[in-house]
């Protein structure tokens, strides 16, 4: 019986909970279990992270994934009223053809990885979750490898983003005429000399206010 | 902190370093909670302070133990789960707040070296830890089945998600000054007295950072969650007894919390003010910095009016956002032009 250090136990736990929850994530009947059980599960793939020493990806992932992303998704199913065991309902039938892509699929992967012409240097360069180097922080790692060793190509990709981000606001803009915003420069910037009339009402005769009709 | 309580205890075997561990966590936790329940205490006396009111004066010295007994009346009141309700998340949501709230602490340097966890991305945790918190809020919303929770719940996920990024923003341009993300050599950058405090070159974005903190915590003028005059409670309304109690004493760990991160950031964490007074030990600073940076929040609450929603969200997203981008870039040309750039970190 092979002795288990601390650091094992934990694994091990990160590792069960990531794989229950991912189960989780697709068989619990209420959407919003759903999403809170993909939230485990990132958080438990974030605590795998922390013990490869990968520190920085592991809180990214929680910043980015946890706390923004499945935000929205939980934001998006909350709101919808969707019939979801209706949904389910066409599931066995599917199933068969569900079954065969995935297969067709992982067949693909394997005879790739299988038939791969891996160069000379790759097995020595595969990518490592931390710093080979453990003098250099995580941080330090990543930035010299972002921002100084591929700094086009990073910035490609944010310009791709940014693309894609500005296609989004163009599709969804609609200009409404007739409706009334509210400027708040404008409203700080007026004086109450703009704001109101004193008018001096003789008895008997009404009074027509200036720049109103009527 | 764990490894000197670990050398303390004798130094031996993996179950010593689990008993080290458990009694860091107690020496921080512990003194938090009664952090909490005075904070609530002085919260409450200086809003009373600013409309001339007396504040709570009854239970104990001066009302001193005042948030004790609101404490035990919580304590013994009945938890009522609403029939609609989803059980588990309802009462998961609380303990979530409230565990959230607390484990934030854990990379917090009172003194050189006084932290449970001293990690090399601390900032990033405390990041990290505060975008969680918004779970334990749409969880309690979603769950409750009631249309006010709902409403404040939606209210609160997109508001902390927006505050969020101009957080972020700020965060960088001191992580330029610093060169880490380190909490303890963030605070090492400040050393040598008020005048080499963070402060004073982050003047305008440490009014951003704490606006957007107030936004963070939920707190007036940013309190649309639990807006009680269209929201009942927003999130909370549902909840009663030792559920609600998680719920506030939370919300006023994280406001500690974000006065602890505005000491380290900009107020040179457990470093005097001025360099003699370095008899006094460094946690006592970190405390009275503590208490500046929550007396700030508590002042906030008392004189300014609600924000209306979309205000809210104006102001963080078209003016907060591009402000601190630009900052960011401003901070940026100036440190790496200026040859003012930290070496090594």
């Amino acid at each position: 019986m092979m002795e288990l250090s601390l650091i094992d136990m934990v694994f091990y736990l990160f590792s069960a909970v990531t794989v229950a929850s991912g189960m989780l994530v697709i068989s619990a009947r209420n959407p919003v279990h759903s999403v809170l059980w993909l939230i485990l599960a990132f958080f438990s793939a974030a605590g795998l992270f922390v013990l490869m020493g990968a520190e920085f990806l592991a809180m990214l992932l929680v910043v980015v994934y946890v706390g923004a992303v499945a935000v929205l998704f939980l934001f998006v199913v909350m709101m919808l009223d969707i019939n979801f065991t209706e949904l389910r309902q066409g599931m066995l039938q599917h199933l068969p053809l569900g079954g065969l892509v995935g297969f067709i699929l992982l067949g693909e992967l394997v005879a790739l990885a299988v038939a791969w012409n891996f160069g000379a240097d790759v097995a020595k360069n595969a990518a490592s979750p931390a710093p080979i180097d453990t003098a250099t922080t995580n941080t330090e790692a990543l930035g010299q490898l972002l921002y100084t060793d591929y700094i086009f190509i990073f910035q490609t990709a944010g310009l791709i983003l940014l693309v894609a981000m500005i296609g989004a606001i163009v599709l969804t803009l609609r200009d409404r005429p007739g409706v009334r915003r509210q400027n708040i420069s404008v409203q700080v910037q007026r004086k109450p000399g703009e704001a109101y009339d004193l008018v001096d009402v003789d008895t008997g005769k009404g009074v027509s206010l200036p720049g109103k009709k009527g | 902190m764990v490894e000197a309580l670990y050398t303390l205890f004798g130094g031996e075997g993996q179950f010593l370093y689990l008993v080290a561990i458990v009694a860091s966590v107690l020496a921080i936790a512990l003194p938090l909670l009664i952090a909490v329940a005075f904070s609530v205490y002085f919260d409450r006396k200086i809003w009373a302070a600013v409309q001339m009111r007396r504040g709570p004066n009854v239970v104990g010295p001066f009302g001193l133990l005042q948030s004790f007994a609101d404490g035990l009346k919580l304590f013994l009141k009945e938890t009522i789960i609403p029939a609609g309700a989803n059980k588990v998340i309802f009462l998961l949501a609380p303990m979530l707040t409230f565990t959230l709230a607390l484990i934030s602490w854990a990379v917090i340097p009172f003194d050189a070296g006084m932290a449970i966890a001293d990690l090399n991305v601390g900032i990033l945790y405390i990041l990290a830890i505060s975008s969680l918190g918004v779970y334990g809020i749409i969880m309690s919303g979603w769950a409750s089945n009631s249309r006010y929770a709902f409403l404040g719940a939606l209210r609160s996920a997109a508001q902390m998600v927006s505050y969020e990024v101009s957080i972020g923003f700020v965060l960088v341009c001191v992580l330029i000054s610093a060169g880490s993300l380190n909490l303890d050599v963030i605070v090492e950058r400040q050393a040598g007295g008020v005048l080499s405090w963070n402060i004073w070159p982050f003047f305008p974005i440490f009014f951003i950072f704490f606006i957007s903190a107030l936004a963070e915590t939920n707190r007036p003028p940013f309190d649309l969650p639990e807006a009680e005059a269209e929201l009942v409670a927003g999130y909370q309304v549902e909840y009663s007894s030792m559920a609600f109690a998680l719920f506030f004493l939370g919300e006023y760990a994280n406001i500690l919390l974000m006065s602890a991160v505005m000491a380290i950031l900009f107020f040179g964490g457990w470093y005097p003010p001025l360099p003699f007074l370095d008899f006094i030990p460094g946690f006592v600073w970190m405390f009275i910095k503590i208490g500046f940076g929550f007396f700030l929040f508590a002042m906030v609450k008392a004189f300014v009016p609600r924000y209306r929603y979309d205000q809210l969200m104006r102001l963080g997203w078209k003016v907060f956002l591009p402000l601190s981008l630009f900052f960011v870039i401003f901070y940026a040309a100036i440190y790496v032009y200026g040859g003012f750039l930290p070496t090594g970190g």
